[in-house]
């Protein structure tokens, strides 16, 4: 047990740590909060002047801020759909004892270490594109005409393109899982008479619920600021069809130059992150329970 | 009905065998325990007949039918798992109702069932709590109960008190057996503690590197072992061995006397010898005699009150109906 006196000694030694990250977060989220208040464009500089809530009134009165929104929800749902169904199914099949389960392994974790930019770029020029891509010469190759992916269906290649980087992490952590589950128990379910479906619905899916869980909070928190992949494939367009939160606080403060605006969509977007997390954590934490 | 019949079962891993073929014939009602030194094929034999493993070759009938290819689920036979196998995520009342879920029982059958066997292992308070929340003893019983709610025509135990602290263990043991009494189904067992096989078993088998050594009741084998594995095997603490002069005065290769067919005394006696360790268990003592001919140690039983210490000269005179004699190859001789 530690004594009061090294309990005072421990916080005062802790103490710089603890203050360096308070003003890592709180730096510039105060700078955040303050620009966000000014009227300040980047074309007119020196001529900032304060606002009030002028810029929370535009950015939340933007019809693209409602596109954003709803873009970047069927982005996230999109890929965690994806990537949970796909990386339990996927999970189910690397537990099997194959030949090469080694090397097979290493090559599905794979698509994690790929850059975002560089996986994007690939699946935008060499799968995707209309005339040169992969999935166009297939089409061709049946008789079919190829489909513009990015500029008919640009939301969900981008959550093609995301799910295939996030399928190995799901995939990853849904394999350790179960290779965790006691084999008696399925040996016992066998007994009792649950078929591969039963076996699957009673005791796989049940057991790994918490790494499902797990999968869903990590991912969601990354999956709500997707930028690389909008910026080098669509920048967010077109129109404003493939433009999330994060990619509209960028265009505003960046390509409108409009740093104010900018700064209050970032104050918005963190709100929003915040409401999500809690419901997150209402729904599915309780799983996290031991 | 729960009668069993191997036919020159084999099973082997790779190019291990770790079942040579052999026969064995199981009985209805009868409580049979499988037990062996761990690596002897008990575990293995136990899976071949629940159908968790397929045999290399050879033959399983249940009931007179052919059941060598028919999946664990349709030989009606429910087994207790060593690490109890329950499901985690579900109470214990669904746990125990599961594989009746899974045969597609009505709700209300379902649920008469259950209660009828929570009554019978005294699960009945329990019902709604998760495994976690349960001790090692009461996991075993819904363990149970989730085998005895199907009806089986055969339980089948793969070691099920191994995780159990000692004092429990007597208890389950006499709760497993009361059991049988009163469901009168075949159970077959799987240990490998003699005791528990002694206690518990109307026929033991007894098993080595995928061999069946001498399949009798527990008195059987007690009084009449085989060879000299069985007769070091069976019997606590084990069987002394003798070889040599001693042997050879019997006209065997080796003898064999059970620590309880010797008879002590501090003045004469067949054997002289020193006393190493004295165990006072109470109602016993263990001796272990070092012999003055060097020819290793006797362990002897002697009376609760018997006061011998470390470096007590005793003589050893063995109960001449008593000993065991064997040839060179470790048979009995009759």
């Amino acid at each position: 047990m530690p004594t009061q006196h090294s309990r005072v000694k421990a916080r005062l030694m802790i103490s710089p740590a603890v203050l360096l990250l308070l003003g890592w977060m709180l730096i510039p989220l105060g700078l955040t909060v303050y620009f966000s208040l000014l009227r300040y464009n980047l074309l007119m500089p020196g001529m900032e002047q304060w606002t009030g809530l002028t810029n929370y009134r535009y950015f939340l009165t933007d019809p693209a801020f409602f596109d954003a929104l709803r873009n970047t929800l069927v982005l996230v749902v999109g890929v965690l759909a994806i990537t949970v169904i796909g990386g339990v199914l996927l999970a189910l099949l690397l537990d099997q004892p194959i030949w090469g389960q080694g090397i097979v392994r290493v090559l599905v974790i794979a698509p994690f270490f790929i850059m975002p930019t560089v996986s994007a770029l690939v699946w935008k020029n060499m799968f995707m594109n209309p005339v040169s891509g992969l999935f166009a010469h297939a089409a061709k190759g049946l008789g079919l005409e190829p489909f513009d992916f990015l500029a008919h269906a640009p939301l969900f290649s981008i959550i093609l393109m995301v799910s295939w980087q996030w399928l190995p992490f799901a995939t990853l952590i849904l394999l350790t899982a179960l290779q965790s589950l006691d084999s008696e128990q399925l040996e016992a379910s066998e007994m009792d008479g649950a078929n591969y479906v039963n076996r699957f619905f009673f005791i796989v899916l049940p057991h790994l619920a918490r790494a499902i869980t797990v999968v869903i909070l990590i991912q969601t928190i990354f999956l709500l600021s997707i930028f690389a992949e909008i910026l080098v494939t669509t920048t967010g367009g077109p129109g404003t069809a493939t433009t999330n939160l994060t990619f509209l606080i960028y265009a505003q403060s960046l390509l409108h130059f409009d740093v104010g605006g900018g700064a209050a969509g970032g104050i918005i977007a963190i709100i929003l992150a915040n409401i999500v997390a809690i419901f997150l954590m209402r729904m599915i934490g309780k799983n996290l329970d031991a | 009905m729960g009668q069993i019949r191997l036919n020159e079962v084999s099973k082997s891993f790779g190019d291990v065998e770790v079942i040579r073929p052999l026969d064995l014939e199981i009985s209805d009602g009868e409580f049979v325990v499988f037990v062996g030194p761990s690596g002897c094929g008990k575990s293995t034999l136990l899976r071949l007949i629940a159908g968790l493993e397929d045999v290399t070759s050879g033959r399983i009938e249940i009931d007179g039918a052919d059941a060598t290819a028919v999946p664990p689920a349709k030989r009606r036979l429910a087994m207790v798992f060593q690490s109890y196998a329950l499901y985690p995520h579900m109470s214990v009342r669904k746990n125990i109702a599961f594989p009746l879920r899974m045969a597609g029982l009505g709700k209300d059958e379902q649920m008469r069932k259950v209660e009828a066997a929570a009554k019978t292992l005294n699960l009945t308070e329990y019902l709604d709590r998760r495994p976690r929340q349960l001790s090692g003893g009461q996991r075993q019983r819904v363990a149970i109960g989730r085998a005895i709610v199907r009806d089986p025509t055969a339980f089948l135990f793969d070691e099920p008190l191994s995780n159990l602290d000692a004092a429990l263990r007597v208890n389950m043991r006499l709760e497993i057996s009361e059991l049988h009494q009163n469901l009168e189904t075949t159970m077959v067992y799987v240990t490998h503690d003699q005791v528990e096989a002694m206690t518990m078993a109307e026929k033991i088998v007894v098993l080595q590197e995928g061999v069946i050594e001498q399949v009798g009741s527990p008195m059987e084998l007690y009084s009449a072992p085989r060879n000299r594995f069985v007769a070091g095997f069976i019997g606590s603490p084990t069987m002394n061995f003798a070889n040599g002069e001693k042997a050879a005065g019997h006209g065997a290769h080796s003898i064999g006397i059970r620590p309880e067919h010797l008879s002590i005394s501090t003045t004469d006696g067949a054997w002289r010898g020193t006393v190493g360790v004295a165990e006072h268990l109470g109602s016993d003592t263990y001796l272990y005699v070092h012999l003055a001919d060097g020819q290793g140690t006797f362990t002897v039983r002697a009376g609760g009150e018997y006061g011998a210490s470390h470096g007590d000269t005793v003589y050893l005179t063995p109960d001449p109906a008593k000993i065991h004699r064997f040839d060179a190859a470790g048979l009995r001789i009759e």
